[in-house]
C-alpha cells in the first residue's frame, strides 16, 4: 500500500518489515533512487581514485522549514561543503533518518526531495542511508546524519599551517543570512523576503578555485561560531596573525537591520553557504575573479590579510580607523536587551 | 544598559504599532509614546516605543569642532536647554 | 555619511580631543555610566585612540551587573516550581546565583524563556493560564516603564496570572554614590543616552549644580562617543562644568513625561542594594501596594529554605563597578572568572565591565602586542 501525504510516521515504518519496506519504495525511493541505492544492500559499494576526504555531521535544527530552505538542504549542502573545504571533489553521501512517531509524510517527502536537488546540484550520490522511529516526544520531528566521502584533489594540500604572513584572506559573500533567518523568526520579527538561508552547496565553486590557485591554504566554511570562529582557528593553528577590515566585510541591510534590534554581532553569526579562503598574495585577484564567477560568490571580497607581528590573534579594523581584537564566540546566540 | 534602535512607524492600530527597520518589521507597544503617527521615525527598546527621533538633528561634528577651535559657542550646541 | 567621510571625521575628532587634552597637565578619568557605552567603545577600538592622560573608566550601568546575587536566587528558586513560567531577557541566564543560574535550572527542567519584550510574556501568559508567568524586571530608567507598561496591559486584557519579580535600579543616585565616595576619582561623565530619553536631561543637572562636574548625554554611535569625549575633554580643559546634550535627536530637557507617568502609576522609589555598591538610598523600585497583586513576592512568598545562604568570594565585581579597581586587578579575572565559567557578573554580561576587557581589552587582547 503506497504512503500518501496525508500519512503520518508510525513505530512500525522503523521496525524493518513490511511496513517500513512500505515507506522506502513509496517515499524513499522516489526521491532519492539512483541505481547504486536501488541495490539496497548493506553498504554501497563504490570506486575511489587516490586520497579519501571522510566527513560526518548531524542537523537537529528548529524550525525544520525556514525561509530559502529546510534541515535536508542543510544536512546535504552542510557535508558537501565539509568536503568542498578539505579541497575534496565530493562523491558520495550517506544519509541516516531519526523520525519521531507521528511526523507528516508529506513533510518528509519535501526535505526528502529537496535533499535530491541538493545532491543533484553538487554532482554527490546517496548510495546508502537508514531509518529509525522513536516514540512521539524522543526527537523534534526529524533529525538527520550524513556522511560523505570524497577525491581530494591531486596537487592540493589544504592546510592551517600552511597559512604565512603576507596572504590574502577572501569571502564569498555577505555574512549571517543564515543565523539572522533563524533567529528572527524565533524573536518575532518578520522578515522581507530578501532574507533567507545562504545554505548552498559550494564544491564547484572550491574546485574552480583549486583550478586557478592549487596553493590556496585554507578553505573554510564559517558555519557554527561565524566569521570570528573560522578566523580564530587559523590565526591560532597558523601562529600568524589575521587582520580583516571592517568596512569591507559584506553584510546585507535586513542582516544588519536583525542585528541591531536583537544586539548580535554578525562576525559571530553562522553561516551555511560561504566560504573562507587564505590565498597566496598574487593569486588573490584571479581566485577572487573565480568566485565572483560563480552563482554562489557573486559578493566575494578580500576581507583582509596575514600578518606576522600579532601572531594567533584576530584584529578587525573598525569604521574609525581603530584596530579591536575580534575573540572566539561564547555559547549560544541570545538577545540583548540591556 | 539599554539597547534601543531607530526604526519608521509603518501601521498603528490602537496602543499597537508596527516598525521597520531594513526591511524587517516588528510590532511595538506605543503606549509609552501614543502620540507616534505613522511616518515618524521612533526609538524602539525591548518592544516599545520610547522617543521620536528628530531627524532635523543635523551631524554636530563640524560645528563641534569650530567651537573647539574659538568660533564662538552657536545655540544649537546647547542642545536643548 | 560614507565610511570614508566616517573614518575623517573620527580622525579629525581625536586630533581635537588630543589638542585639548594637551593643554591639561594632569590624568583625565572619563566615566561611562551606561554598558551599552561600554560595548560600543570596546567594538570600535575608540579606548586605543584616545591620548595618553584621556582614560575611561566604566560605571554600574549593566543592569546585570549589578543585581545582586539573591534576587538570582529568588528568580532561580521561582523558575524551580513547577507551576512557574519565567521570562527574562537573554542576558540574565548567565548571570550566577549565590549556588547556580538560570540558565542551570533551565538545564535542569525550569520553565524558562527568553523574550524580547516584556510584553512577549502577556502572550506566554495567555497561552498557559494554569501557570503563574514570572517576568524578570530588571533593568534602569529605560527599561522600567516597560515593565509597567506590561503590567498595566495585562490588567486591561484582564490576564490575571502575569506577575513581576522586580529589581529595577535608577541611574542619579548610584552617581550621587559614587561621587560621594572619596576613593572614586572622576572628571566627568558620558550619560547614558537612553536612560535621559526616559529621564531628560533634566535629571542629570544635579552633576554641575552639586558637583561641579562636567557631563555630556550621549548616543551609541562612535563619532557620536567621540564628540562627546572632545566636549568632555574640553570642559575639562577650560575648567567647565556643564551638563550637554549630544543626543538631541531623541533626547528632550523632560524626557518622555508619559514613560515616567506609567512607571511611578506601578512603582515607587526604595532604598535598594547593588551589587558591589551596597545598599544606596531611594536607587530602585518597588511594586506599589496597589499591584502587590502582580508582584509574585507577595502572591508566592518564598519559604526561608527555598533561598540559599550568602556566600563570600574574592571576586572584586563592587570595585570594579566603583571603578577604583580595573578588572585585571582582581585576583580571580581570566583564571578562576572568564566569561565561560563566570563568577562575578561583571564577566557573565556582554556589556559587562570584566567580560568587554576580558574579550577586547586586556593587555593580551591589544592586537600585535600579545
Amino acid at each position: 500500500m503506497a504512503l500518501d501525504d496525508t500519512d503520518k510516521i508510525t513505530l512500525a515504518h522503523g521496525a524493518g518489515g513490511k511496513v517500513s519496506r512500505e515507506l522506502m519504495e513509496s517515499v524513499i525511493l522516489p526521491e532519492f533512487g539512483n541505481p547504486m541505492l536501488e541495490q539496497l544492500h548493506d553498504g554501497a559499494i563504490v570506486g575511489m581514485s587516490g586520497q579519501v576526504a571522510f566527513t560526518t555531521d548531524s542537523y537537529v535544527v528548529q524550525p525544520l522549514f525556514f525561509a530559502g530552505g529546510n534541515i535536508g538542504k542543510l544536512a546535504v549542502c552542510g557535508t558537501v561543503n565539509d568536503l568542498a573545504m578539505t579541497g575534496a571533489v565530493p562523491r558520495y553521501i550517506s544519509v541516516g533518518l531519526i523520525l519521531e512517531e507521528g511526523f507528516p509524510i508529506a513533510d518528509l517527502r519535501r526535505i526528502l526531495h529537496t535533499m535530491r536537488e541538493m545532491a543533484d546540484k553538487a554532482g554527490i550520490y546517496i548510495v546508502t542511508g537508514d531509518t529509525k522511529v522513536v516514540e512521539h516526544g524522543k526527537c523534534d520531528g526529524i533529525f538527520i546524519n550524513t556522511a560523505g566521502i570524497g577525491d581530494i584533489i591531486p596537487g592540493t594540500a589544504i592546510a592551517p599551517q600552511a597559512v604565512r604572513p603576507g596572504m590574502k584572506v577572501l569571502i564569498s559573500g555577505s555574512i549571517g543570512d543564515h543565523a539572522a533567518t533563524i533567529l528572527a523568526g524565533r524573536h518575532g520579527l518578520e522578515v522581507p523576503d530578501t532574507l533567507h538561508t545562504d545554505c548552498a552547496p559550494l564544491s564547484g565553486m572550491t574546485q574552480a578555485m583549486l583550478m586557478v590557485a592549487p596553493d590556496i591554504a585554507v578553505l573554510r566554511d564559517p558555519t557554527r561560531g561565524g566569521v570570528a570562529a573560522v578566523l580564530n582557528e587559523i590565526a591560532d593553528a597558523s601562529g600568524c596573525g589575521v587582520l580583516i577590515d571592517e568596512a569591507a566585510l559584506p553584510i546585507h541591510d535586513e542582516v544588519q537591520g536583525v542585528c541591531d534590534i536583537l544586539g548580535f554581532d554578525p562576525l559571530y553569526l553562522a553561516n551555511e553557504g560561504k566560504c573562507i579562503a587564505f590565498v597566496p598574495a598574487n593569486e588573490a585577484e584571479s581566485v577572487l575573479k573565480v568566485m565572483q564567477a560563480n552563482e554562489y560568490g557573486s559578493e566575494a571580497r578580500i576581507i583582509g590579510e596575514t600578518v606576522a607581528d600579532a601572531p594567533g590573534q584576530v584584529g578587525l579594523r573598525t569604521a574609525i580607523g581603530s584596530i579591536r581584537v575580534v575573540d572566539m564566540p561564547l555559547g549560544n546566540i541570545v538577545p540583548r536587551i540591556c | 544598559m539599554c539597547l534601543a534602535v531607530p526604526a519608521k512607524v509603518i501601521a498603528i492600530d490602537g496602543a499597537v504599532g508596527r516598525v521597520e527597520r531594513a526591511g524587517i518589521e516588528r510590532e511595538v507597544s506605543l503606549m509609552l509614546l501614543p502620540e507616534a503617527k505613522v511616518g515618524d521615525y521612533v526609538l524602539v527598546h525591548a518592544g516599545f516605543a520610547m522617543q521620536i527621533v528628530d531627524e532635523t538633528d543635523a551631524d554636530e561634528t563640524d560645528a563641534l569642532l569650530a567651537e573647539m577651535h574659538g568660533a564662538p559657542r552657536t545655540v544649537e550646541l546647547e542642545g536643548l536647554h | 555619511m560614507t565610511k570614508a567621510e566616517e573614518r575623517a571625521a573620527a580622525q579629525t575628532l581625536v586630533a581635537a580631543i588630543a589638542e585639548a587634552a594637551a593643554g591639561v597637565k594632569r590624568q583625565l578619568r572619563f566615566m561611562e555610566v551606561c554598558g551599552t557605552h561600554t560595548v560600543s567603545i570596546f567594538r570600535a577600538g575608540i579606548r586605543q585612540l584616545l591620548p595618553d592622560n584621556v582614560e575611561l573608566v566604566s560605571g554600574p550601568g549593566c543592569p546585570v551587573c549589578v543585581t545582586p546575587d539573591d534576587y538570582m536566587d529568588k528568580a532561580i528558586a521561582y523558575a524551580s516550581h513547577p507551576d512557574v513560567i519565567v521570562t527574562t531577557f537573554g542576558d540574565m541566564l548567565k548571570v550566577p546565583g549565590t549556588r547556580s543560574s538560570l540558565g542551570a535550572a533551565k538545564t535542569e527542567g525550569a520553565d524558562i524563556r527568553i523574550v524580547y519584550s516584556p510584553m512577549d510574556s502577556l502572550q506566554i501568559a495567555r497561552d498557559n493560564p494554569d501557570k503563574k508567568v514570572v517576568f524578570l524586571a530588571v533593568g534602569f530608567e529605560t527599561t522600567a516603564p516597560t515593565a509597567a507598561a506590561t503590567v498595566l496591559a495585562a490588567e486591561q486584557a484582564g490576564i490575571g496570572n502575569l506577575y513581576m519579580l522586580s529589581a529595577q535600579k535608577l541611574v542619579p543616585p548610584a552617581m550621587r554614590a559614587l561621587l560621594d565616595d572619596p576613593e572614586v576619582q572622576v572628571d566627568g561623565f558620558i550619560l547614558p543616552g537612553h536612560v535621559a530619553v526616559v529621564t531628560g536631561v533634566a535629571a542629570f543637572r544635579f552633576l554641575e549644580t552639586e558637583y561641579h562636574l562636567p557631563g555630556v548625554v550621549t548616543g551609541f554611535e562612535p563619532l557620536q562617543i567621540l564628540r562627546s569625549l572632545a566636549r568632555l575633554t574640553r570642559q575639562a580643559a577650560a575648567g567647565e562644568a556643564r551638563v550637554e546634550n549630544e543626543y538631541g535627536s531623541v533626547v528632550h530637557e523632560d524626557g518622555n513625561p508619559t514613560s515616567r507617568a506609567i512607571c511611578e502609576r506601578v512603582y515607587e522609589a526604595v532604598d535598594s542594594r547593588w551589587r558591589g555598591l551596597g545598599i544606596i538610598p531611594r536607587s530602585g523600585l518597588a511594586m506599589r501596594a496597589e499591584y502587590a497583586d502582580r508582584d509574585i513576592e507577595h502572591v508566592l512568598p518564598l519559604a526561608p529554605g527555598e533561598v540559599p545562604p550568602a556566600k563570600k568570594t574574592a571576586c572584586r565585581c563592587g570595585d570594579v563597578l566603583r571603578g577604583v579597581a580595573k578588572p585585571t586587578e582582581c585576583p580571580l579575572f581570566g583564571k578562576a572568572c572568564t566569561p565561560t565559567h563566570a563568577v562575578g557578573p561583571c564577566m557573565v554580561s556582554v556589556e559587562g565591565v570584566c567580560a568587554a576587557w576580558y574579550k577586547y581589552g586586556r593587555e593580551a587582547f591589544q592586537f600585535g602586542q600579545k
